[in-house]
């Protein structure tokens, strides 16, 4: 990245700051909009303990749990309903249900089933679950039929035909979804955690910093999620990118 | 080796053959001859397995099957070598091979290129080096060389010559000369189903 994009970014950045700091010394009470500075203050003292790594690796490793099961789970789900047809017909239906049930809706429904501390993780599966489902299901729709014949004639194995001819097709589409879900996982992941505050979380965090109206802290776990959420796309983004430039996924090729 | 038994074949109301048979011996060469839309690509799709008759039986007893696509089939994402390599170990190991079948059809150069760099004519010689590479006891070719230019073709008609010798070969084309050269037995598809020609 050349230095004229780094000063641009930076002289956005500090726009918004300014004009957080400006709406902050007009209304003039902490309680309703705490200043930048002020909350930077906080976030440093919060990043000093070891309590907040702890929360903060906690959410995270709850999170990532979640989306790496979903992403097997809609993986599994589109290998299934594209082989067979009758699996197909039974669950489109509760693919179409996931997909319009609000998140809240989820959370509060899930919670009579399953523990406070697992929630989140089981919220992130059925929010991820269906966006690979889907993604993976066209990627495989879109695989080359002429190609899958060669496999035929062949003989190749499955795993030959995986790797040499899905794979390849399937692969831009599979990273499309890993983009997509990585957002979707965090936010509801934190929404999960914030309706159920299990033990050790960042949603715990912001519900009582709002609760007791800690508004600084609201605000510095509000940045903290930013941050964490910037952090992951960067390096998924950077995986996906290497990744999709591989043959084997599909990439480089004339 | 093969047998078409009373083999129907329609695609809606358009019927390809209305029920024909065909024996190929083991080690027989057979040439499948007609104008485009007889039915010979089908026929060699059914000796595949590729398209099943709509009645009547097809049953091929091949112990390995290679079959050269008139439109060449070859993945956009591998190079030339790679290719030819994923009929083979589809490891490392076999690469030389690989190469070496590239170079029997003069494709050498062209080796680590990608085929959407490929003309037509090298993409057709890569198909039929991945078919011969292949090693099958029964060889499908259909139109094997119709993208190439007439002394591309001249060399490949002679490394088939050599190659099909021992093997099944069932082959489509529209060329007799090819046609005589490759086949001991010549077949006419038409309007009145497929018929022995007269060889010379």
């Amino acid at each position: 990245m050349n230095g004229r994009l780094w000063a641009k970014r930076i002289l956005v950045l500090a726009f918004w700051l300014g004009v957080w700091a400006l709406l902050a010394g007009l209304v003039e009470r902490e309680l309703l909009l705490p200043g930048p500075w002020e909350v930077a203050k906080r976030l440093f003292a919060l990043t000093a303990t070891w309590g907040f790594w702890h929360i903060t690796l906690v959410s995270l490793g709850r999170i990532l749990l979640g989306a790496a099961l979903g992403t097997a789970l809609g993986v599994a789900l589109a290998i299934g309903t594209s082989r067979f047809a009758f699996l197909r017909t039974v669950l489109s239906p509760v693919l179409s249900v996931i997909k319009a049930v609000p998140v809240a809706s989820f959370i509060l429904l899930v919670l009579i089933w399953v523990g406070r501390d697992i929630l989140p993780c089981v919220i992130v599966v059925l929010m991820v679950a269906p966006v690979v489902w889907s993604s993976v299901s066209a990627g495989i729709r879109t695989t080359d039929r002429e190609l899958l014949e060669l496999a035929r004639v062949y003989r190749f194995s499955p795993w030959r035909t995986l790797k040499r001819v899905y794979a390849p097709s399937v692969g831009p589409y599979f990273l499309a979804a890993c983009h997509t879900c990585l957002g979707l996982a965090w936010k509801s992941g934190v929404a999960a955690e914030v309706l159920t505050v299990p033990v050790r979380s960042i949603g715990r965090e912001l519900f009582e910093a709002k609760l007791y109206l800690e508004s600084v802290d609201l605000f510095a776990w509000t940045v903290v999620v930013v941050l964490c959420s910037t952090a992951l796309e960067k390096i998924l983004s950077a995986a996906v990118t290497g990744l999709g430039r591989r043959p084997a996924w599909g990439g480089e090729r004339p | 080796m093969i047998w078409f038994e009373n083999v129907r074949l329609s695609y809606g109301d358009k019927v390809v053959f209305p029920g024909e048979s065909l024996h190929i011996a083991p080690g027989e060469r057979v040439a499948l001859m007609g104008p485009s839309g007889s039915g010979k690509t089908s026929l060699l799709r059914m000796a595949a397995g590729l398209t099943k008759p709509t009645s009547g039986r097809v049953q091929v007893n091949a112990r390995r099957l290679a079959y050269a696509f008139q439109e060449p089939r070859l993945m956009p994402w591998r190079t030339a070598a790679e290719n030819v390599n994923v009929v083979l170990s589809d490891q490392p190991a076999t690469m030389p091979e690989a190469r070496r079948w590239l170079a029997a059809v003069g494709l050498s150069e062209a080796a680590d290129k990608f085929p959407a760099e490929l003309s037509g004519g090298m993409k057709q010689r890569l198909e039929l080096a991945r078919a011969l590479a292949y090693d099958g006891d029964l060889l499908l070719l259909d139109e094997p060389t119709k993208e190439l230019d007439a002394e591309t073709k001249r060399v490949i008609m002679l490394l088939l010559r050599e190659h099909v010798k021992g093997r099944t070969l069932l082959m489509a084309t529209h060329d007799m000369a090819e046609a005589t050269v490759l086949a001991e037995r010549i077949y006419v598809i038409d309007r009145d189903g497929i018929l022995p020609a007269q060889m010379q």
